[in-house]
Order: C-alpha cells, then sequence, then structure tokens
C-alpha cells in the first residue's frame, strides 16, 4: 500500500510594518491615531526604562540587569492587546509588559536592586512575579488557565518566555498538557535569536518555533516581533480565541536582542557586529515613527514632548524607588509559610 | 468507630472534602477512570466528573507545576504522583516553585495544594521504584510533609492537608494500604500538623519512628515487653513540622532513644531527630540516641536482600536492648 499523508503543517508568518514605515491595510487592527500615539510612547517610555536600567547598573545602583533593547514591540504589543483582568507570567525580560500593564516603574527599579518587594503586584494587576529560571513557569501559566476554565473565569492567561526556554521539558510538557485539556493559554516566546551564547540553531533543528504548536494541537503563528501591529493582532485574536473556549496558542515573536544578554554579558565576544547592525536597521520605534509621520501622527514637537515625559516619569520611578523605607531583616522569614514552625520562629529571634 | 483500611480512610478523606468545597480538584496519571494505581480515588470521578478529577498525560514537573498554578488561580488541588519515585522528575517544581512562590511574592498568594505520593520500600519493586525520599522534602523551608502511620491518621492528617493553606507533601506508605484501624466517621475530626502521637507509653527508652516504621517498632515494644523493657513509641505523623517538643519530652523521662527510619542513614532524618534530642536534652541521656536505618545502597530486587535493606523488627529488638545495656 502506499504511504499516505495523514497531516501537514504551514507555518504561518504575520507582518504588516515593514522596517520603512509601510503597513498592509488590509491587516492594519483597528486602533485609532491616539491608540498609536499611546503605543509610540510606551516604546519610548521602555526604551528609557531601560537605558536608565543599564546606567543605573553601571553606577553600582541596579543589580544585573537584562536589557530589552529591541524587543520592545513584542512586549508593548502584546500587552496592549491584554485586558486587566487577564493573567500574566512573565519571564525576565519583559518590563515593557510590564510598563504597558501599568505596573509602577518603581517597582521593576526596586526589584532589579535587590528588593524583592518590587515584586508585589498592585491590585487590580495579575501580573505574577518574574520567573528567572528558564521555562519553569509555563506549566504555572497551563494551570492558572485551567483554574480559570473550571470556575468559569472570563479571563485568558498568556505567559512569557524566550526561544531558549523552547528546549525545556515545561515547555514540552507544558504546552501539550495546554493542548490535551485546551486550556485558555496564549505562549508568547520572544525568539530573539540567542540564549545568553547559545544561537536558535543550537536550540532546535526546525526552522521555526511557531510550528511546534502544531505537534501539540494548537495553532501557532511567527509575526514579526519588531512590528507592533502584527504582535497587536496576534495576540488579540489568540486572547478572543482563549476566551471562547477555542484553547491555547502559541505566538512566536521573531526579534533580536541588540543588548548583551545581562549586564555581566559581553556579547561581543560570540556574534558579529554586522548581525546587530543589520537588526538595529529592523527597530521597533524607528518604523512605527516613519509610520507615523506618513500619517501626520508625528513631529518634532510631538517627539521632544514624549521623551521628556518618559525621561520624567523614569527620574520620579528612580527616585521613589531609592527612597522606599529599607525593610527589617526578619521581614525574610514573613512569606516562607503560612505559620512558621517553632525552629524558623527561633531563627527569627536570632536575626532580629 | 467504623473500621477500615488506610487506603479507604484516605479515600474518605478525598470524597468528604471535596463534597464540602467544589474548589477541591483530583490531578494525576491514571486517577480518574484507573482509580489510581492504588485505588486511592476510587469512585471519586463517579461522584465528582470528569470536572473534577482528571486524567493527566504523563508529565510529573507539570502536573505538580499546574497544581501550582491552579492554586495561585484560587482551586485546592489534590495532585497524585504515580509514586513517590516519580517526584524527582518534581523535584524543580516541588522546591523551586511550590515551596518558594509564596515567599517570592512576598505572601500575595497562598498555595493551598497537596501531592499524594505513594512510597516506601518492600513490594519488590527495585531501585527506581522502592525510594523513601521523605528527608529530601523536609529539607526545604516553606513545606509540611505528612507521613501517616495508621487509618485513623491518615484520614484526619489528609484532611488538615487539604484545608491548610500551605503546599503539602502528603506521603502514604504503600504496605499499609490494607493496613486496618478504627476511624472517626465525623467528617470534623481532624489530626493536626505539627503534633506527634505517642502511639505506645513506657519508661525505659523511647523508639522514634514515622509511617510503617512506628507499625514495626510497636511490633517491636511488644517483644521487648516480654523481656520487661518498657518502650514509649512516638510517632512523628508528620516530619515537617517536626514536633521535636514531643519527643524530647519523652526522652526526658525514659533517658534513652531509639530512632527508626526507613531511608538511607546518611543525612536521612534520624540524624535530625538525634540532634534535637541531643539539643533538647542531652543531660537526661543515659546512652548515645541510636538509629535504625535503611542501608545505604539502591534498593535491590530480590526479596531477600530487599529485607535486609529495610530496618525489620528484629533490627529494632536489638538496637534497643543495645542501647539499654550501654553504660556511660
Ligand atoms: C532552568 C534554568 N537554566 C539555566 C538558566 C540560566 N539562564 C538564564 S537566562 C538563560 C538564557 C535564556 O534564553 P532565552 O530563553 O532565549 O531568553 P532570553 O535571555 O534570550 O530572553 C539561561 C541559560 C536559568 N536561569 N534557568
Ligand atoms: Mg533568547
Amino acid at each position: 500500500m502506499p504511504e499516505e499523508i495523514i497531516g501537514s503543517c504551514a507555518v504561518k508568518r504575520l507582518n504588516i510594518l515593514d522596517p520603512q514605515g509601510n503597513a498592509d491595510e488590509n491587516l492594519l487592527p483597528p486602533l485609532n491615531g491616539q491608540d498609536i500615539r499611546r503605543l509610540y510612547e510606551l516604546l519610548v517610555l521602555s526604551r528609557t526604562f531601560d537605558g536608565r536600567a543599564l546606567a543605573l547598573q553601571r553606577e553600582g545602583r541596579l543589580g544585573t540587569y537584562p536589557s530589552i533593547l529591541g524587543q520592545e514591540a513584542a512586549q508593548v504589543g502584546s500587552a496592549f492587546a491584554l485586558e486587566k483582568s487577564d493573567w500574566v507570567f512573565p519571564s525576565f525580560r519583559e518590563m515593557g509588559m510590564h510598563i504597558t500593564l501599568g505596573y509602577p516603574m518603581h517597582l521593576l527599579y526596586q526589584y532589579w536592586a535587590g528588593d524583592e518587594r518590587g515584586l508585589a503586584t498592585p491590585t487590580g494587576l495579575n501580573i505574577l512575579p518574574i520567573c528567572v529560571a528558564v521555562g519553569t513557569h509555563i506549566p504555572h501559566a497551563v494551570g492558572a488557565a485551567m483554574a480559570a476554565s473550571y470556575r468559569g473565569d472570563r479571563n485568558a492567561v498568556v505567559c512569557y518566555f524566550g526561544d531558549g526556554a523552547t528546549s525545556k521539558g515545561d515547555f514540552h510538557e507544558g504546552l501539550n498538557m495546554a493542548g490535551v485539556f485546551r486550556a485558555p493559554v496564549v505562549f508568547i516566546c520572544q525568539n530573539n535569536q540567542w540564549a545568553i551564547s547559545v544561537p536558535f540553531d543550537r536550540q532546535t533543528a526546525a526552522p521555526s518555533l511557531a510550528q511546534k504548536a502544531w505537534g501539540y494541537g494548537f495553532e501557532g503563528i511567527q509575526v514579526d516581533g519588531n512590528d507592533i501591529f502584527a504582535v497587536y493582532r496576534a495576540t488579540r485574536t489568540a486572547l478572543e480565541k482563549a476566551r471562547n473556549g477555542g484553547g491555547p496558542t502559541f505566538i512566536e515573536c521573531h526579534t533580536y536582542r541588540i543588548a548583551d544578554h545581562t549586564t555581566a554579558d559581553d556579547a561581543s565576544r560570540y556574534r558579529p557586529p554586522e548581525e546587530v547592525a543589520d537588526w538595529r536597521e529592523k527597530d521597533p520605534i524607528l518604523r512605527l515613527r516613519r509610520f507615523m509621520t506618513q500619517r501626520h501622527l508625528w513631529d518634532e514637537a510631538y517627539e521632544r514632548h514624549v521623551q521628556e515625559e518618559a525621561t520624567a516619569a523614569v527620574d520620579e520611578a528612580v527616585h521613589r524607588a531609592e527612597s522606599a523605607p529599607k525593610p527589617a531583616a526578619t521581614e525574610i522569614f514573613d512569606y516562607t509559610n503560612a505559620e512558621l514552625s517553632p525552629r524558623q520562629q527561633r531563627q527569627r529571634k536570632e536575626v532580629g | 468507630m467504623p473500621e477500615m483500611t488506610y487506603r479507604d480512610a484516605l479515600n474518605l478523606a478525598l470524597k468528604e472534602e471535596m463534597r464540602r468545597d467544589p474548589s477541591i480538584v483530583v490531578w494525576g496519571e491514571d486517577v480518574a477512570l484507573y482509580e489510581g494505581s492504588f485505588k486511592v480515588s476510587r469512585g471519586l470521578l463517579a461522584e465528582f466528573g470528569e470536572e473534577r478529577v482528571l486524567d493527566t498525560p504523563i508529565s510529573e514537573n507539570t502536573i505538580i507545576g499546574v497544581a501550582v498554578g491552579a492554586a495561585m488561580g484560587g482551586l485546592r488541588p489534590v495532585a497524585e504522583l504515580m509514586t513517590v519515585n516519580f517526584a524527582l522528575l518534581a523535584m524543580d517544581q516541588i522546591i523551586d516553585h511550590m515551596t518558594k512562590i509564596r515567599y517570592m511574592f512576598g505572601g500575595q498568594v497562598n498555595l493551598p495544594m497537596v501531592i499524594r505520593a505513594p512510597g516506601g520500600g518492600g513490594s519488590q519493586l527495585a531501585a527506581q521504584h522502592s525510594q523513601s525520599l521523605e528527608t529530601y522534602f523536609m529539607h526545604a523551608p516553606g513545606m509540611r510533609v505528612a507521613y501517616p502511620a495508621t487509618p485513623a491518621d491518615a484520614k484526619g492528617l489528609l484532611k488538615t492537608a487539604i484545608r491548610d493553606n500551605n503546599p503539602v507533601m502528603f506521603l502514604e506508605h504503600e504496605l499499609l494500604y490494607n493496613s486496618k484501624g478504627e476511624v472517626p466517621d465525623d467528617p470534623e475530626s481532624l489530626v493536626p500538623f505539627g503534633k506527634c502521637d505517642v502511639k505506645r507509653s513506657g519508661t525505659d527508652i523511647t523508639i522514634v519512628a514515622y509511617a510503617r516504621m512506628t507499625i514495626l517498632a510497636l511490633q517491636a515494644a511488644e517483644e521487648l515487653a516480654k523481656e520487661n523493657i518498657s518502650c514509649e513509641v512516638v510517632d512523628l505523623r508528620t516530619l515537617a513540622p517536626l514536633d521535636a517538643e514531643t519527643f524530647v519530652a519523652s526522652v526526658k523521662k525514659t533517658g534513652r532513644a531509639v530512632v527508626v527510619e526507613e531511608c538511607w542513614k546518611t543525612c536521612g532524618l534520624g540524624g535530625e531527630i538525634a540532634t534535637r534530642i541531643y539539643d533538647g536534652c542531652f543531660d537526661s541521656l543515659r546512652a548515645p540516641v541510636r538509629r535504625v536505618s535503611g542501608l545505604d545502597v539502591p534498593m535491590p530486587y530480590s526479596r531477600k536482600l530487599e529485607k535486609l535493606c529495610i530496618p525489620q523488627v528484629a533490627d529494632i529488638v536489638a538496637v534497643v536492648k543495645e542501647t539499654m545495656a550501654a553504660k556511660y
């Protein structure tokens, strides 16, 4: 008997806005001029926040910090599609998402300076703690989504991670389980081509990450991650599907880590400068600015205003972070358990 | 009080709690249709439906991971690991997430979840399916570990575990599932965490044990009584929190102690208990604290060799007699 084809996987890529700022009119999401300006302002604010973080780290005022430079559209664009009540399980390189959802920037600075109170999400936001262990939060997102569907909540769950995380067992087990139980979860992978010094082709022999979703029985899509309209549109579609019982979606944001892995890294030791220069041409902010210029949404005066506002907001956040009162050392015991054991109580006394 | 098996007592605890609180769900491998590899979830699917009793793919790490996520999302999941041996596949989720998330989130979430895990040796299941990993879990701050010896404790502790707002590692001994005992039928009869149970009082020596080792210790005490050695048997019931107060008080009274542990001796929980005794009542001791432990080898497959590796009643009797004879 001849072999027959029992399935085949088509890998879609979505691109709406090209590096010159030209957009595909048919695919543009329904955003008005005000929305587009808001997106631009969030991109600028995210980049300003990030640049300041790098400067603070050099001055010893922040700990090791992972820059988001070049990945702002993937973060702002996806978060802009979320509702505040949605649950977000971040990894460690999504500060643009935090800022877009209104997470206070001073808390982010506090966290990266080593003050874990910075992870105390303000009420009204459902952003879970930053997960530095690669990919281990993927099962949590699936579980929260399963809980949401059992409880009949309308919330969707979003989980962010990098290309490196897709090599983890947590990724494979987590996506498999999400598929089996049709959990209302959207997986957003920022494929920034590098996992510290390991390039994309060492994480997988597959040409895309998006196609992996096919193996778990749900849809995957690659989007130009530096194209904020494509990211926004794909996320919105996936969230609607999740809310309507359509199950999970995997979105691969094809982007690039312009900066070093963290402030403890020197990427020039392992990657060619031409590659970085190439991707700088595809900068997400530049391309949105070009688009806005065409539509008369941008001029020099507006730019000055946006920059000034961003700088002022970041100044204020740094000030607030650095003037936060010091916690008591005994607080290290406060959240280890709902009740402390007698031994912990004794140790707490000794510390205090 | 009705008499029932350890298995049925656990099953009844699950049913009573699930009837009381719809946020309790049971997830794991073969827990629904098959009713659990040791039949502890018998009848749950029929009574509570697929919404709450869910067969998962074979993904231990993610079974625990999704339970963590669901607990954050407002449920009280009871996740079953087919056996405790497979907890090793899930150690990252257990140690790095389940026990730390409340801390790392500044107390903003509780993780009211239970991992049920059958374990222990003695069924000729060889090196990878007979382990006693209790010490591994006790080591992590933020963890609660229960390990009942009797049907009554099994029911009362599991109910407490389910109602607790902390994550609980609930260990069950595979060789105890068929053991019988009286069990309170009052659905509000709970066994508190962090309270040892003096299962036999005595005056000459204290035997500290847990789970199946408690049963063996009681048998040893019976034999030793014939030789006029009066043993007090203290059952830990929860390994974390550890109720040192009760066993230290007992040793203060008797002046001698033997700790029985099924796990490997090196870094085994018996070392921790011995230290607590030295810290708590060194001056009352009339002999060094002795440990009866599993041998430091992977579990052999052969029945005879397996017996050699797990503490037996005769081992406990011998060590108690040596401790009684010790002159210091
Ligand atoms: C489980 C685990 N393994 C290794 C590390 C060390 N580590 C931190 S970030 C990183 C690379 C992650 O790459 P990717 O997922 O692509 O995210 P990116 O850093 O590019 O945003 C590694 C290996 C870790 N934090 N956790
Ligand atoms: Mg990467």
